[in-house]
């Protein structure tokens, strides 16, 4: 054996040599002319990669929880890949979109669904599920909810995925037990803000007064815009048992946290504020007629009534509105000699001032606030009556709003009544808040306008956004009805030019989403 | 359609697009929509109508055996858009049982057969043996003048040292490397590029720069020696230089594994390598066929990973034996029943040793590793023993991998043993393949 053998020392003098040069090496060294250097360094390099021995494993991860849920059939772990693998795609703007399914909108049904069934995501797919929640929020909770423990036991290894150990996406297993008082204090004290936000949820899901207690401990020292976060979080769930705390808070410093200390206290018809705002707003109206309030005095202001309004409108109507709107609805019924909600609204009051307006509106505004749905019924009136005849409001913003009081199937039926009498023109908005996929009556009428204003001669991208609408929300059972749309005719004779083809076109788009959710859907069935 | 289990996956499908933009475009014509008249034959074909913009529906037709694509759309992309819809259609949902192409289908299919059952020397022009060993004559020595002066420079940078090279830069490699292009040994120019890309390469450079510049030695001296070799030697010297291959390799029928394919794209963006890795399921033996795209096309030839086809393989002289290409074969493939077989970490740098005995300039060897635990880390991955502590490194970068194959494999493993396919070399090992624990469906790392 050669002296190559020593292996390591001689390579490092070699490189040694390398790097200087032969030319200034004078004392002979490993390897004296370049060719012998060369030559040396090749028996020694192939050498090394010949004999190359493993190395010291490092510390090995610790094993995943078990994820005890079943994975999804093959066919629909495919359609998730491919989903998320275009999850990027452009979002075609405006104009023609040929007749190619909208895929934009499929992703979040499928995570939808197959949350429906309990899936987990297949493991392999759970990198590019958080990759997707990290790029789209509100993909978040549902991306995260599918990729279960395997996702959680990764994004602790990946900076990238940090967010997910984050905010309270449900069961994540990260906040402590909320009966565990040192740990809560613990995290409460030290956490990032989401995290304190998902206990503060976790322990009024446990126990609503315990809540309260946990803000008192630090709210003194939270910087305002995280007392107003936190009173915000306060909306879901909101009870009598939060008044004293709410209360305390119409003394904040910030203007922002004292307004919506009065807003939250102004939904609990029982609440002392609702009471003083209930007197007050009694004082201006009434069977008589309306007499607005003649200033506004420090205890309004300090119930949350905003002094300076707006540009426009008029200081006393102004504060009007806020009175009526933070009055509970319950107190008008003895004002009115014994009426309802929908005889109220219908009284010609103080018609002559020009008051009913605002009063309606305060109205509307107090039924969305107090989630009042006999009030909402009654401030939207027959779906049939012409919109600027409406008792209530004529604002769609305002409709859509009231709308979302109501039970599911009451609102589906008022809309589908809604586009019966008007088309749909003005729909969009009404749309929006109703459930998905669309209940029959209410697809039916959406299809059968749809088709009157093909008949019309309009062009379809005049309906786009309802046309959208309706490839994410219409049933996919609708799609054979649909199939007799899809054919060609030909165009009317008072018909914009080549109408009829591309609604032809439009009515193939939507045909063919409508199908591939029904294949979507049904891959999700377990086997 | 022979056999309905022989479908792609809609990933296998959209690794054939072009480009991003024909993957999406695809993707949204890869429902029952806008499609008319779909159909397949019993011999690998599948063709539809899709409606376009204008009055008349494109007509698709792929052949499934090329895959090859014939498109009646104006799109100068390859596939374009509506054969990817087809497929993903058809990957999806499937096109029924197997009928009669439609006339307009037919007329290509038929062409494309025609043309491939004429015995390959008929389009050949007839042989001139002595013009063709004058011609190799010719290249030879222009060959070996480059290599003369390769040695020369070598020698130059040994005697000055490496030290200056890190301000010394790289258009001085360049122009060597543009030397030896000229010299028609174009295995010597990219491994000439290579080298000069060290010294920017970060800590360790002077080590890994001696041992490329040595093993380039080596093989400018094994070629000036080269009528001396061993014949597979020399065949492998030969190649390595970038020389065509001469001579008929052996041929060996067998059922062969997929088990791996991706593609890399030079650094000029000018050619695609698509890398196709198999495995003989009688004997073992590994085959890697290379398949080359131009500029906008990916590579034709696409084999799904984890199916078996049963084909003859020519394998070439030289390299270790890896290189092959692929013969007849017949147009189904079959899923695998079974993970194939891990060796330990120790086994698969023996395997790599051991290869190198032929080919001393290979970089890899294909292995399949199990069952290993991937460890991530900060500074770098690792694959250990599932029983034991020895590890293999995971190289971060190389082979045109990601890193998010490597967190898709973690996700498999969930800090569990799992199989991996992947080739193991001097670098580390770079996966390729897994397969999950309870599963024998394989995963292509992307």
């Amino acid at each position: 054996m050669d002296k190559s053998d020593e292996g390591y020392g001689e390579w490092e003098e070699l490189v040694a040599a390398a790097l200087l040069g032969t030319e200034r090496r004078r004392d002979g060294g490993p390897a004296g002319s370049p060719e012998a250097l060369l030559d040396a360094a090749a028996v020694h390099a192939v050498r090394r990669r010949a004999g190359l021995r493993p190395a010291e494993a490092g510390r090995r991860p610790e094993p995943a929880p078990r994820d005890p849920r079943p994975v999804p059939p093959e066919a629909a772990g495919r359609r998730l890949a491919q989903l998320l693998a275009g999850r990027s795609g452009p979002v075609n703007g405006g104009g023609r979109r040929g007749t190619a399914p909208d895929l934009t909108e499929l992703l979040p049904q499928w995570l939808a669904a197959a949350a429906r069934h309990g899936y987990r995501s297949p493991a392999s797919l759970v990198p590019a599920l958080l990759d997707a929640a990290r790029a789209r929020t509100d993909l978040r909770p549902q991306a995260l909810a599918l990729a279960g423990t395997r996702g959680l036991w990764l994004a602790r290894m990946n900076p990238d995925w940090r967010f997910a150990l984050r905010g309270g996406s449900g069961g994540t297993g990260e906040l402590p037990e909320v009966t565990d008082r040192a740990a809560v204090e613990r995290l409460w004290q030290e956490g990032l803000f989401a995290e304190r936000v998902a206990l503060l949820g976790a322990v009024r899901a446990h126990e609503a007064a315990a809540a309260p207690r946990l803000l008192m401990t630090t709210w003194a020292t939270e910087r305002a815009e995280d007392r107003l976060m936190f009173l915000d979080s306060l909306r879901v769930g909101l009870s009598e048992g939060d008044e004293p705390f709410l209360d305390a808070a119409l003394g904040d410093r910030s203007r922002n946290v004292r307004a919506t200390a009065a807003e939250l206290l102004s939904a609990l018809p029982a609440s002392a504020l609702a009471g003083r705002m209930a007197e007050r707003a009694l004082a201006c109206v009434g069977p008589e007629g309306v007499t607005p309030p003649a200033e506004c005095d420090a205890g309004m202001l300090r119930d949350g009534v905003v002094k300076r309004p707006p540009a426009g409108r008029g200081e006393r109507a102004w504060w009007l509105g806020q009175l009526v709107e933070a009055a509970p609805l319950s107190c008008w019924r003895e004002r009115f000699g014994g009426l309802g909600p929908a005889e109220i609204v219908a009284l010609p009051v103080a018609a002559g001032d020009g008051w009913t307006e605002e009063l309606h509106a305060a109205w509307c505004r107090a039924a969305v606030r107090q989630r009042d749905a006999s009030w909402s019924r009654a401030l939207l009136g027959p779906a049939s009556a012409p919109p600027a005849a409406g008792p209530g409001t004529a604002s769609l913003a305002e409709r859509a709003k009231l709308l979302e009081t109501l039970p599911h199937a009451e609102r589906a039926e008022w809309v589908a009544e809604f586009i019966r009498a008007h088309g749909l023109s003005e729909a969009f908005q009404l749309l929006g808040v109703c459930v998905v996929p669309w209940a029959g009556a209410l697809g039916r009428a959406v299809v059968d306008a749809l088709d009157t204003a093909r008949d019309a001669g309009s062009y379809p991208w005049s309906f786009s956004g309802v046309m959208g609408l309706a490839e994410r929300c219409l049933d996919p059972a609708e799609a054979s009805r649909l199939e007799a749309l899809t054919t060609a005719a030909e165009d009317l004779p008072d018909a914009a030019p080549g109408a009829a083809a591309y609604w032809a076109e439009a009515f193939t788009r939507l045909v063919s989403t409508l199908r591939l959710r029904a294949a979507m859907l049904a891959e999700l069935a377990p086997v | 359609m022979t056999d309905q289990g022989d479908r792609w996956t809609a990933e296998q499908v959209l690794d054939l697009a072009p480009d991003d933009a024909s993957r999406k475009a695809g993707g949204r014509l890869g429902g029952a929509g806008p499609w008319s008249q779909i159909g397949g034959s019993a011999s690998g074909s599948v063709w539809g109508l899709c409606k376009g913009s204008g009055s008349k529906p494109y007509r698709t037709v792929v052949d499934l055996k090329g895959p090859a694509y014939k498109c009646s759309c104006p799109s100068r992309k390859f596939p374009c858009k509506h054969a990817l819809g087809l497929l993903l259609l058809w990957s999806a949902e499937g096109v029924g049982e197997p009928v009669e192409a439609p006339e307009w289908a037919a007329q290509w299919l038929t062409d494309r057969a025609a043309k491939a059952a004429r015995p390959p020397g008929e389009r050949a022009a007839p042989v001139d043996e002595e013009g063709a060993r004058k011609r190799a004559e010719r290249r030879a020595a222009r060959v070996g003048a480059g290599v003369t002066e390769l040695e020369q420079r070598l020698a130059d940078l040994l005697r000055g040292g490496l030290a200056g090279q890190e301000q010394a830069g790289y258009a001085g490699w360049e122009e060597t490397a543009a030397r030896m292009v000229d010299a028609q040994a174009p295995g010597l120019a990219a491994r000439v590029r290579e080298l000069g890309t060290i010294p920017s390469c970060g800590p360790g450079w002077p080590a890994r720069m001696l041992e490329e510049a040595a093993l380039l030695h080596l093989l400018d001296r094994a070629w000036l020696g080269v009528a001396g070799l061993p014949e597979e030697l020399a065949a492998t010297v030969r190649s390595r230089v970038g020389l065509p291959a001469s001579g008929e390799g052996e041929a060996v029928r067998d059922r062969w594994l997929v088990l791996a394919q991706y593609d890399t794209v030079s650094p000029d963006g000018r050619l695609t390598t698509r890398r196709i890795w198999l495995r003989g399921l009688a004997d073992g033996r590994p085959a890697l066929v290379l398949d080359f795209g131009p500029p906008g096309r990916p590579p034709g030839l696409a084999l799904p990973v984890g199916r078996v086809l049963e084909a003859e393989m020519r394998f070439r002289p030289g390299s270790a034996g890896l290189r092959a290409d692929l013969g007849e074969r017949s147009a189904a493939t079959a899923p695998c029943a079974e993970v194939p077989a891990g060796v330990s970490t120790g086994a698969a740098l023996e395997a790599y040793g051991e290869a190198l005995r032929q080919d001393p300039w290979l970089e890899s060897w294909p292995v399949v590793l199990g069952p290993v635990v991937p460890i991530p880390g900060e500074l770098g991955w690792q694959l250990a023993d599932a029983e034991g502590t020895s590890a293999l490194p995971v190289p971060l970068t190389g082979g045109g991998r990601s890193r998010g194959g490597l967190w898709q494999l973690a996700a498999l493993s969930g800090g569990g043993p799992v199989t991996v396919f992947g080739e193991c070399g001097h670098r580390g090992f770079t996966p390729l393949t897994a397969w999950q624990p309870d599963s024998t469906e394989p995963v292509a790392l992307s």
